[in-house]
């Protein structure tokens, strides 16, 4: 008796189960019913997704990103939309956790049934979704990571990058070094994985290898990097350059100060936002004075420039007036290229429409420098321009460079820097 | 040798905090049995309590004052809101509940600060002091040495020389004769809670100015370091803690000074079945007396 | 489903040993029901959403694991922080078979089956070494070494990144499904079928076994160590066997996963996730399959299911960018207090107690 029962019960809450999940799963049909034919697209609406970490130790700074580029379509939609259709940003928070970016991937494509896929966050992350993409032919733009992984056309025709990626911005510094600094004895502190190993590719591929004295790298689940700062400070190194996410360029700074090792720091642009370094060092802020960074986008103290102006007040009127930051010019301007990328596609708007328009490229923005987006290169942008912090705060010196991830040479790139239209929404030409 | 002067004190000062971390582990899992997965929430909690009381007045030290009385109050509370309403039959049951604490107080910290790291300041200079030609030592690593250490100091003293402590220990050990004894186990467990999460609370204001900043995920990495450190001592013993503070702190600084920082996990494994083949109750076990 | 008699009730298990002639009988009856469920799963996969299939194919993998570790953890009472690793050796296997496979131009549906083999295999040695290591520990000391081995996983990778590719991981090339389904055949469905055959599978042999003499050592070594070897059970060999039997779970859990995202890496490994399984089969209720079944549910769904509830709320971009995340975690949190407090039996603990209080207001049925 007993038996049976607990047998039946079983099945029966299996049934149950598969019942409420049956049920759970209505909710997906309803997505881009109207029109029919292009996910995520109606006559009134544009659904599009994205992944980022929002909770957890790598969301630090990151998590403002998305927010940020919902705010400037916020702000397209309240201006009218992009050809009278208003832009949804669905951002799910997978905690830079691959097997959680798997899930909220799927459940934006298969169930949400989302348009494209804006601005996934990671390389980790975001590399476990390429293939997932590409089959369901989801376009998937301005990945938020300098792999080069995301340039690669014939296997992955969807997929476009966005950040200029870690060897390019490599080179660059290293010219740096090659041309102001010449003699001083060079070292590499890098992250354990393709940032770290790409960005010294590029600093090897400028000062040739061999050159750079000390290399150490870290991980992120350790937080004393006092042993490599350490090797530096015995090997007297003159020029670090990092390739390090915020906390561990802060880390190092503090740490160097710590041990009395002041040389002259060269930091990516992952790792060299001023505000969020500042307000990580808190009181020894000061630490930062002379570090030299990159960049691409206009800096976010520079109150002079129209796009800053433009971010500022859309910040303030759709983002909850937002502490400004890096992390929210960047975010705006992924989402300007993107309603430019909209608008190029024109009103018949297609997931190949929208691949071609970003394939035709041209686009100009608030990026410094170029964007590469042609049929064969879907890597982001291709230069940085150099930033240095002086008296507290960080501005930009120098040209803007350009170059290629290979043997080429750095370049200045003199292209006019342009301005926001009137209302702050690009149009078609 | 200027290098190993230099990771032996780099590693000795992450040490003492991975003793006094691992210290509040032992008192919790003496009173209760329990191994307290939500120390590092907890004390992370009490951490940011000091950031706003510092960042409200001013002072370095009405944070510090804050953060040990928010660890004491939320030890207690922790206790006497969560863990008593515990099933202890099945020793898992208060592992789940800790674990589903530190979901709550990571998420509701991160609603009220932001994910975001926050500067921890220090009172002293971190600057390191030379001493003979070396670079060993810094004024703020002498305020961690002197702050573990007197710390450890006054839990002997409680535990061993006041009649609370007596009581405490009396609780802990037999609570059925000590109930009959007219002791009030139920308040000297909350007691040994708010005690263990204010050394808990106190190793974090002093490790967190050290990595990466304030963050509701801050202590996670300390955690496991802490645990691993309890577990080579052997958890009933508080002087074990404080030898598998020391030893992680400087396997650690070792490793990744010698070998590369990626190594440290693998060094950590290695430590532990070493320390635990030999003596499966960590370096400081009890002999046992049952064996069959 | 056959789990719940998994654990047996225990007025039975007081009267002894069964015959051994019932073993065939137990096999045949888990085998039935296992095809019943395997038939239910089959309608499913026609009536769900695509996404609803994966999350259904996510579950059989969880599950998997779940089980392994509810054998483990629930029946032999040894207490494990280092499953996701397990998992991850699997995943691992799968993705480097599958790569080696791709490489040298082999196709076949069946490489796929040889793959998740080896995973299984490779799992069980490592284990056995691991196991091994834990006969001797108890308790908090065990957690601490299984602890350990969690944070190992991506360590390893990164300093063998000329194998494992470091934090990027490696792709699983995995073949669409057979042409003989249909040129536009759901590919989640085929995924489903994949992870769904091999979970119940796994799950007839899981079942059978914690029925059979083996099932009732370990949970005699659960019970009283001393008893046990005083009946003269071999208990350090039961618990290496325990080990091994979770390990071979876990390493099929962690290759289904791998093949269902069609990529590893170790973030997806980390710590976080060996405590998430902890805590699935504690609140689906340990010592039965049956919850292992619930604790996959739980967390596949419940994070997606505290994702929508969150939705619901309209607040202001500066509340709702401090929520967005933050109180999809606090609500997990407070559930996973609030269950382990009000139900500490577990789901499938509070089902059965339901059940009972059924019948017992059902006169009718009483025998």
């Amino acid at each position: 008796m007993n038996r049976t029962v607990r047998g039946g019960l079983a099945i029966a809450s299996t049934i149950a189960l598969l019942a409420s999940v049956v049920a759970c799963g209505d909710d997906g049909g309803s997505g881009g019913a109207g029109r029919g034919a292009v996910p995520g697209v109606t006559d009134t609406e544009i659904v599009v997704g994205t992944h980022m970490p929002l909770t957890g130790p790598a969301s630090a700074g990151y998590s403002k990103i998305a927010p940020a580029t919902k705010a400037y379509f916020d702000y397209v939609n309240a201006n009218g939309g992009v050809h009278g259709r208003k832009i949804t940003y669905k951002i799910m928070d997978d905690g830079y956790n691959p097997a959680n970016t798997q899930q909220v991937v799927r459940q934006l494509v298969l169930q949400d049934k989302v348009f494209a896929v804006l601005n996934g966050l990671g390389t980790p992350t975001h590399t476990g979704v390429l293939d997932f993409l590409k089959s369901n032919r989801v376009p998937d733009l301005f990945v938020a990571s300098g792999s080069r992984s995301w340039d690669q056309p014939d296997k992955y025709p969807g997929t476009f990058g966005f950040n200029p990626d870690y060897t390019v911005e490599g080179k660059i510094l290293a010219n740096h070094v090659k041309t102001t600094l010449p003699g001083k004895k060079v070292c590499f502190l890098g992250q354990d994985d393709d940032f770290g190993r790409d960005s010294l590719a590029g600093v090897e591929q400028v000062l040739g290898a061999g050159t750079v004295a000390v290399k150490q790298t870290y991980v992120t689940s350790n937080t004393n990097v006092a042993p490599q700062i350490g090797a530096f400070k015995a090997a007297s190194c003159q020029v670090v350059i990092l390739a390090t996410v915020p906390g561990f360029t802060a880390l190092s700074i503090g740490t160097a100060a710590r041990l009395g090792f002041k040389p002259q720091w060269l930091v990516s642009n992952v790792g060299a936002d001023h505000p969020t370094l500042a307000k990580q060092l808190g009181a020894a802020a000061g630490l930062l004075e002379g570090m030299v960074g990159g960049n691409y986008l206009p800096m976010q103290n520079d109150a002079a420039n129209p796009w800053i102006q433009l971010f500022t007040k859309v910040n303030k009127e759709h983002n909850g007036d937002a502490p400004f930051d890096g992390n929210i010019v960047y975010g705006m301007s992924v989402g300007y290229l993107f309603v430019q990328a909209l608008q190029v596609a024109g009103q018949d708007l297609t997931r190949e429409s929208l691949l071609k328009a970003v394939a035709k490229g041209g686009f100009q923005g608030p990026g410094l420098a170029p964007l590469r987006f042609s049929d064969s290169d879907h890597s982001g942008y291709g230069g940085e321009r150099l930033t240095r912090v002086s008296g507290g705060t960080q501005a930009y010196f120098g040209p803007t460079y350009e170059t290629d991830e290979g043997d080429g040479p750095v370049r200045e790139y003199s292209a006019p820097a342009v301005t926001p239209p009137a209302n702050g929404i690009p149009t078609a030409s | 040798m200027e290098r190993f002067v230099f990771l032996t004190f780099d590693g000795l000062s992450r040490g003492a905090v991975y003793a006094a971390f691992a210290l509040a582990l032992v008192l919790i899992w003496r009173a209760a049995r329990i191994v307290n997965f939500a120390q590092g929430a907890m004390a992370v909690a009490a951490a940011y309590v000091a950031y706003s009381v510092t960042a409200a007045t001013g002072s370095y030290w009405l944070g510090f004052l804050a953060a040990l009385a928010a660890g004491l109050l939320l030890g207690a509370v922790v206790d006497r809101a969560v863990m008593r309403f515990v099933d202890h039959t099945s020793p898992l049951n208060p592992v789940i509940v800790a674990l589903g604490l530190v979901l709550l107080i990571q998420a509701v910290l991160g609603m009220i600060y932001g994910n975001e790291f926050r500067p921890a300041g220090t009172p002293f200079d971190r600057a390191a002091l030379t001493v003979g030609g070396f670079a060993v030592v810094s004024p703020y690593d002498l305020f961690v040495f002197a702050t573990v250490g007197l710390m450890m100091v006054a839990l002997a003293w409680i535990f061993a020389r006041t009649p609370v402590g007596l009581r405490m220990r009396a609780a802990a050990f037999a609570p059925e004769v000590s109930r009959l004894l007219g002791v009030n186990v139920g308040g000297m467990l909350a007691l040994g809670w708010a005690l263990a999460s204010g050394v808990g609370a106190l190793a974090a204001m002093l490790v967190i100015p050290t990595e990466l900043g304030l963050h509701p995920n801050a202590m996670d990495l300390v955690f496991v370091s802490a645990f691993t450190a309890a577990v080579v001592g052997g958890l009933d013993s508080p002087p074990g803690a404080v030898v598998g503070g020391l030893v992680v702190g400087l396997v650690l600084s070792y490793v990744s000074g010698y070998a590369g920082s990626d190594l440290t996990p693998l060094a950590v494994l290695v430590l532990l079945l070493a320390v635990l083949l030999v003596r499966p109750g960590g370096l400081f076990a009890p002999v046992t007396a049952r064996r069959v | 489903m056959s789990a719940t008699r998994a654990a047996a009730p225990p007025e039975r298990a007081a009267t002894g040993a069964p015959a051994d002639g019932r073993r065939g009988s137990t096999l045949l009856r888990h085998l039935a029901v296992a095809v019943a469920v395997a038939l239910l799963v089959l309608a499913a996969s026609y009536g769900l959403a695509p996404f609803r299939n994966f999350q259904l194919a996510t579950v059989a993998a969880y599950l998997c694991a779940t089980a392994g570790l509810t054998v483990l953890t629930g029946l032999n009472g040894q207490l494990s922080l280092g499953h996701g690793a397990l998992m991850a050796t699997g995943a691992y296997t799968v993705a480097l078979c599958q790569g080696a496979f791709a490489d040298h131009g082999l196709t076949g549906g069946w490489l796929l089956a040889v793959s998740l083999v080896a995973a299984i295999l490779v799992t069980v040695a490592v284990g056995a070494v691991v196991g091994a290591a834990a006969a001797r520990l108890r308790g908090p000391y065990l957690a601490g070494v299984t602890l350990a081995v969690a944070v190992v996983v991506p360590a390893l990778t990164v300093t063998f990144d000329g194998v494992f590719n470091g934090d990027q991981g490696l792709s699983v090339p995995v073949e669409p499904p057979p042409l003989a389904l249909g040129a536009y055949f759901p590919y989640e469905r085929w995924q489903l079928w994949i992870a769904a055959a091999g979970t119940l599978l796994a799950l007839v042999l899981l079942a059978n076994l914690v029925r059979s003499r083996y099932g009732r050592t370990f949970r005699a070594v659960r019970d009283d160590e001393v008893a046990a070897r005083l009946a003269g059970i071999h208990v350090a060999r039961t618990q290496v066997l325990a080990f091994v039997v979770s390990a071979a779970g876990a390493g099929l859990g962690g290759a289904l996963l791998a093949v269902l995202a069609q990529s590893v890496s170790p973030g997806a490994f980390s710590l976080t996730l060996s405590l998430f399984l902890l805590m699935a089969v504690v609140i689906g209720g340990l010592g039965r399959l049956a919850g292992a079944l619930w604790g996959a549910v739980l967390l596949v769904v419940l994070p997606d299911l505290t994702h929508s509830v969150t939705e619901l709320f309209t607040v202001s971009p500066a509340v709702a960018q401090r929520l967005e995340g933050n109180l999809p975690l606090a609500i997990f949190g407070i559930t996973l207090v609030v269950v382990m407090i009000a139900a500490p039996g577990g789901v499938q603990g509070l089902l059965s107690r339901l059940g009972r209080e059924l019948l017992a207001r059902w006169p009718g049925r009483r025998s």
